[in-house]
């Protein structure tokens, strides 16, 4: 077992061993296999996710290596999902529940709401709720209505919940590995435009990374940049380019979890480059992106010299496929809103 | 092709043992002994005096908006005294007894309509939920619990209480289809009290009974007397042994009536006739027992009046305890979000306890 240490190159190798190339489905399948494995209270729950492996083939061969009743396939009804979940682990189980889409969670939102960000508090102490929800997010797979938002803020504005969005394969298989772990309930959001876009080295052993910790995924000097989830590699990219074409210098923080937020790594970083923007899929209003802001503004106003830039997240509905790729952040808007920033004197 | 009734392979049925006017079906009547009789007695009666007391208590502001269960004794507390230490009880919110009778100090009622989480935290060893507040979101966590017994074979059974209301949630219908499509070891009771707030029972559900949903969902439906003490306790009692014995889930309508005010904070004169009222109150189940005791002479008139008596110190100690234990930290509301409370919490405890700490309020404030 082993914890991501160096946060700044998540490229590392691992002192565990042996590395294989895989993409972000493949990596959470690990995770959830290391999990079924050495945890038996752990049990995954949700739609057709046992014979069919799941929607996307997130949960691919599990039932076959753990069972039916490790690997449950549930009646349509995220709401029992979740509040069934919730006496599971009130029972002393460790749920981890898939949702289809995050569009569809609504129809669990109360529960989310009402019971597993409250029970602990509400019971003192007596029941945690230790459980994991994870749920596809995120445009750019040319889908239907709902199935391409990007409404993180939700979760991350109820007490009570950790909000964790992995943006690689080697993070997210160490962040759900240690969600599942982790006693406090943990919305997992996979950005799924990202499940099969790139591989990348994963452990074998299984490997952790904590929650709460943004990393640094690009250094640079003139400007921080910040992202989270599927936005990081547009970011990543962004950066390159403008390396490229202007000699200017990009620092990207990574969240990897928007709720806690790493305010000390992101008020260091604008320290360190005195200019900021931020990038984000979802609506703009009392999003992500805001409570950034916010924190740097609370900690960090004097090491500005420019506005910040919020590029992207418009106040309007995710449009449907035919218009997504004009919508969604690309590199070129998000090198052009850097743009922006560096030119203010 | 034909054209036929389609019979359903789940029991629906009605069960009465003992009647308004005082009758008794011997042949149902489950003869329990005297000391679980009286017991049974008592707890109804305490849950009529706490109700009592709270109302007083609410009016003198000593606690607040408070939601009696008077005329509902019988419906709970046959129910719960079914469920042995290791079964679990999810509760709705009109079960005082319930809680007295699992274990939990009387108070604890006290300090949930208090305005103190501490009525929400279980005792140790008792495998309750305690209120919940979003009507039917309970029934879930039952049927989950008892996913849990059944994935882990553990022998349990776990009891629900919902009202008629939360039967047109869509909680209610995912618990109950869940139930059925794993064969849970879950008894759904729902406490058909004729009345959700100002909504009566036929303009919640257009089913003839609340009992028959169960047949949609694949296991068995009871409608009973909920103000006879020995159909509840008989009908619960089956249905727990049948689920222990892997027979899966059953739906119990207890029907019965909310004598009382929804809250202390409605008016029913605004919604219901005060005839109907007076029709119910004479079927009121604790009378109706007392009499059933007296008459199989396992209570007498003095033995009556000392458990009486007996109630009443129990509900006076109660709220002694309650004024006793109003001291409570402000600055806890932070410790009990997470196991493992964030950096980001911790701080905002901290800021939380300057600011106290300038205004000058500290615990007991
Ligand atoms: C989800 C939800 N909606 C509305 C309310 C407000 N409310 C509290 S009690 C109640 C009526 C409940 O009726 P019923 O289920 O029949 O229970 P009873 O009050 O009769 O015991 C309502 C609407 C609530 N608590 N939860
Ligand atoms: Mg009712």
């Amino acid at each position: 077992m082993t914890t991501i240490e160096d946060t700044n190159t998540s490229q590392q190798r691992s002192k565990a061993g042996n590395m294989t190339m895989m993409n972000m489905v493949g990596a959470l399948n690990l995770a959830m296999d290391d999990a079924l494995r050495t945890d038996d209270s752990v049990v995954l729950l949700g739609q057709d996710i046992g014979q069919d492996e799941g929607v996307f083939r997130v949960t691919a061969d599990l039932l076959a290596r753990y069972g039916k009743d490790r690997v449950i396939d549930t009646p349509l009804a995220e709401g029992a999902i979740i509040g069934g979940a919730v006496g599971l682990a009130i029972y002393g189980m460790k749920p981890v529940a898939e949702m289809q889409f995050s569009g569809f969670a609504y129809q669990a939102f109360h529960q989310v709401e009402q019971h597993v960000s409250r029970f602990h508090n509400r019971t003192r102490g007596r029941y945690p709720m230790s459980m994991v929800i994870r749920m596809p997010y995120g445009g750019g797979i040319r889908a239907v209505e709902h199935h391409s938002e990007s409404r993180e803020a939700y979760y991350a504005h109820t007490p009570g919940l950790h909000m964790v969005m992995p943006s690689s394969p080697r993070n997210a298989r160490a962040l759900l590995l240690e969600s599942i772990r982790c006693p406090d309930p943990v919305i997992f959001y996979e950005p799924k435009a990202v499940y099969r876009s790139f591989k990348e080295e994963v452990p074998e052993e299984p490997e952790t990374m904590p929650i709460g910790k943004a990393r640094i995924a690009r250094e640079g000097s003139d400007i921080s940049l910040i992202a989270w989830g599927a936005m990081v590699r547009p970011a990543l990219e962004a950066a390159e380019d403008l390396q490229n074409s202007d000699r200017v210098s990009v620092e990207v923080v990574d969240l990897l979890s928007v709720s806690p937020m790493d305010t000390q790594t992101i008020v260091h970083s604008v320290a360190k480059t005195g200019r900021a923007a931020v990038v984000q899929e979802g609506p703009r209003n009392c999003g992500i992106g805001a409570e950034v802001i916010a924190r740097i503004v609370e900690h960090g106003l004097m090491h500005l010299e420019a506005p910040i830039k919020r590029i992207g997240g418009y106040d309007v509905q995710f449009p449907y496929f035919a218009r997504e790729r004009a919508f969604l952040p690309s590199a070129e808007r998000i090198a052009n809103g850097l743009r922006e920033v560096i030119a203010f004197e | 092709m034909p054209r036929k009734p389609i019979k359903t392979r789940d029991k629906l049925e009605y069960l009465s043992i003992l009647d308004g006017k005082g009758k008794v079906d011997a042949a149902l009547d489950p003869n329990l002994d005297a000391e679980t009789a009286i017991y049974l007695y008592r707890l109804m009666l305490t849950a009529r005096r706490l109700d009592e007391r709270c109302i007083n208590m609410q009016r003198q502001g000593r606690i607040g908006t408070y939601g009696p269960c008077r005329g509902q004794e019988a419906a709970h507390c046959a129910a719960t005294i079914c469920m042995d230490p290791e079964d679990w009880v999810v509760h709705a919110f009109r079960e005082p007894s319930s809680f007295y009778h699992r274990g939990w100090p009387l108070e604890t009622v006290l300090k949930f309509w208090g305005g103190y989480e501490e009525g929400c935290q279980p005792p140790e060893g008792v495998n309750d939920l305690p209120i919940a507040v979003p009507i039917a979101s309970q029934l879930p966590h039952a049927m989950g619990i008892a996913w849990g017994m059944k994935l882990r074979g553990d022998k349990r059974a776990v009891l629900c209480y919902c009202g008629d209301g939360g039967t047109s949630e869509g909680d209610f219908h995912e618990a109950m289809n869940f139930a059925g499509v794993y064969q849970l070891p879950v008894i759904f009771l729902i406490q058909n009290n004729q009345w959700a707030i100002s909504i009566p029972r036929e303009a919640q559900t257009a089913s003839e009974t609340i009992a028959q949903k169960a047949t949609a969902y694949g296991f068995d439906g009871l409608q009973l007397d909920g103000n006879d003490p020995l159909a509840v306790y008989v009908g619960t009692r089956e249905a727990v042994d049948k689920a222990k014995a892997g027979g899966g889930p059953t739906l119990i309508e207890a029907v019965t009536y909310r004598l009382g005010v929804h809250t202390t904070a409605d008016d029913p004169t605004k919604y219901r006739s005060n005839e109907e009222v007076k029709k119910w109150e004479k079927l009121d189940p604790i009378p109706r027992f007392l009499n059933y005791l007296l008459k199989k002479k396992i209570l007498n008139e003095k033995s009556a009046a000392k458990v009486e008596e007996d109630v009443l110190a129990e509900v006076a100690g109660a709220v002694e305890r309650f004024e006793e234990s109003r001291d409570v930290d402000p600055l806890d509301s932070f410790d009990y979000l997470f196991v493992n409370t964030p950096e980001e919490v911790k701080q905002q405890r901290d800021e939380f306890a300057e600011c106290l700490k300038q205004e000058g309020i500290g615990a007991g404030h």
